[in-house]
């Protein structure tokens, strides 16, 4: 077997004020995989999401990206892992910070060491994979909503990783734009981790579903069993939109 | 589009923008001064616009008063400029009004002073206080009239480039083009809070209300403090490690140097000229 994109190990985390988010988490993803991390608020999706780029230092148990450990310490070891894991935050503007979108989406392969003629045809090659290209050269307030987090992927697929972790990716979004996001995720051959309460778009994007409570992991099966499972998803405060069913 | 036509400058660009775009975000607090012309002034590198800028307010400051004949002529040659980069005098003069306030004190200053004292109308002033008061406003209003200038030919975000092509602190560059990034959308949550307290029937008329606004303003603080730790942290995911890229710069020809040191060059004429007749 080849090695996961992504190994957590008894991950444990309590904030400096004492509260603890994570109890030791375990979870493997391997290559290719679409993998929805489902849970109710505070159930600790977020902080380890920031894990897995050493955001937040491991303070106990280990976490491996393509089989090099994060270590918060080790600053060149950091560096490569964050390129490894793009993180598309839940809004965009936290993410889109340089002027126009284009400079937005070099600012990664740039702290990479990407220049000139390399580095633009990786900004062109993102761009083209969101179906942004003519808006490169726009500030990123003159996009709307949907643009706005289409953009904000590619700023990370430019950094060419090897796992996509997205925030909420459709929160916020009309149906359209939900619909033209999920093709676009469909579309990239990618190991993926999806944070969301929206059930519907794990089911329709991933495969494999687990349920993160309580600081633990309390399911972790096919996306089908997780959401046709009832009992467990009430135990979880979660719950499929009225009119739903999943046959 | 011929109804267009009719309507002034700035409002015709609104409607136009909002014919693209389908959705509505305000206008851009960070680029309302820029005027977009095409003259030689706007196609000006703007790090060469900078240092010119300078240069002739250094003139303009170093001259002495007393020297009036020369001031007239800086006066004639700003608005000589002015018209090269096509900044109409009605919009040039109404932003030079941002001054008043900083030289209020100035105008006072021949009423308050010691010193010899003469009658002028209705007035008993202060010779010395009237000659610094004069220096100061005139100076002043060059100065104004001058950045005035380089900021409708120029965006702010190219004075950034070119303030950084000049070697200035990156971290304060950074700060500057962050402000200028998220001005606008610290403005629609400003706006939005807005639109809520109205919405449940808040209306500011007087000082009581000051409890209000202060917490708006604190919350706005608090979420913009907030909204920046996120952006660092995303900044952290894609590998900063304090520079922002930068665009390769390419040298600018002799020929762009020389036509923009004119505008400090034909001052220190001006000075000169003056000098040699006041004599």
């Amino acid at each position: 077997m080849t090695t996961p994109s992504l190994e957590i190990k008894e991950l444990a985390f309590a904030y400096p004020d004492g509260n603890q988010a994570l109890f030791g988490v375990n979870l493997s993803i391997n290559k290719g995989e679409r993998v929805a991390l489902l849970g109710p608020n505070g159930a600790g999706k977020t902080t380890l999401v920031m894990h897995m780029n050493g955001i937040h230092p491991t303070a106990q148990g280990s976490v491996r990206i393509a089989g090099e450990l994060v270590d918060a310490k080790n600053k060149e070891s950091l560096k490569r892992i964050r390129s490894k894991v793009g993180i598309v935050f839940q809004d965009p503007d936290d993410q889109l910070f340089m002027p126009t979108v284009g400079e937005d989406i070099a600012f990664g392969p740039y702290n990479m060491g990407k220049r000139g003629d390399e580095l633009e045809a990786l900004v062109n090659e993102a761009l083209e994979l969101v179906g942004m290209v003519e808006f490169k050269d726009r500030p990123p307030h003159h996009l709307s909503f949907g643009q706005r987090r289409r953009v904000a992927v590619a700023t990370v697929l430019a950094m060419k990783p090897e796992i996509l972790v997205l925030d909420e990716p459709s929160s916020n979004l009309d149906p359209a734009s939900r619909r033209e996001l999920a093709d676009i995720l469909r579309s990239l051959d990618i190991t993926m981790v999806m944070v969301t309460h929206d059930l519907p778009y794990a089911n329709e994007l991933c495969e494999r579903a687990v349920i993160l409570n309580g600081g633990v992991i309390v399911a972790d099966d096919s996306t089908r069993n997780i959401l046709t499972n009832k009992a467990l998803l009430a135990a979880n405060r979660l719950e499929l939109p009225v009119g739903f069913s999943i046959q | 589009m011929s109804f267009l036509r009719s309507l002034p400058e700035n409002r015709k660009r609104k409607i136009a923008n909002t014919q693209v775009q389908t959705h509505h975000h305000g206008h851009d607090v960070g680029e309302r001064l820029y005027l977009h012309r095409h003259s030689i002034v706007h196609e000006t590198a703007s790090y060469l616009k900078v240092i010119a800028a300078i240069a002739f307010i250094l003139v303009a400051v170093s001259t002495p008063i007393t020297n009036w004949q020369a001031f007239i002529g800086y006066f004639i040659w700003v608005l000589v400029v002015a018209a090269i980069a096509k900044i109409p005098f009605t919009l040039l003069f109404k932003r030079a009004l941002i001054e008043i306030p900083f030289i209020f004190f100035a105008i006072l200053m021949p009423f308050f002073g010691s010193g010899e004292r003469f009658v002028a109308g209705p007035f008993n002033l202060y010779r010395e206080g009237l000659i610094a008061g004069a220096g100061i406003v005139v100076k002043g209003t060059l100065g104004v009239l001058t950045a005035i200038i380089l900021s409708t030919s120029t965006t702010a975000r190219e004075i950034l480039r070119g303030l950084e092509r000049l070697r200035l602190p990156a971290l304060m560059v950074q700060i500057a083009s962050f402000m200028l990034r998220y001005i606008n959308v610290v403005n629609d949550e400003m706006e939005r809070m807005k639109v809520a307290r109205d919405s449940r029937g808040f209306e500011a008329t007087g000082l009581k209300h000051w409890r209000v606004l202060a917490t708006a303003a604190g919350a706005l603080f608090i979420r913009s403090y907030e909204r920046g730790e996120r952006v660092h942290l995303s900044m952290l995911s894609r590998g900063y490690e304090g520079v922002l890229p930068h665009d390769e710069v390419e040298k600018s020809k002799a020929s762009s140097w020389i036509m923009v040191l004119m505008y400090p060059f034909v001052a220190v004429v001006i000075l000169i000229t003056t000098t040699l007749i006041g004599n």
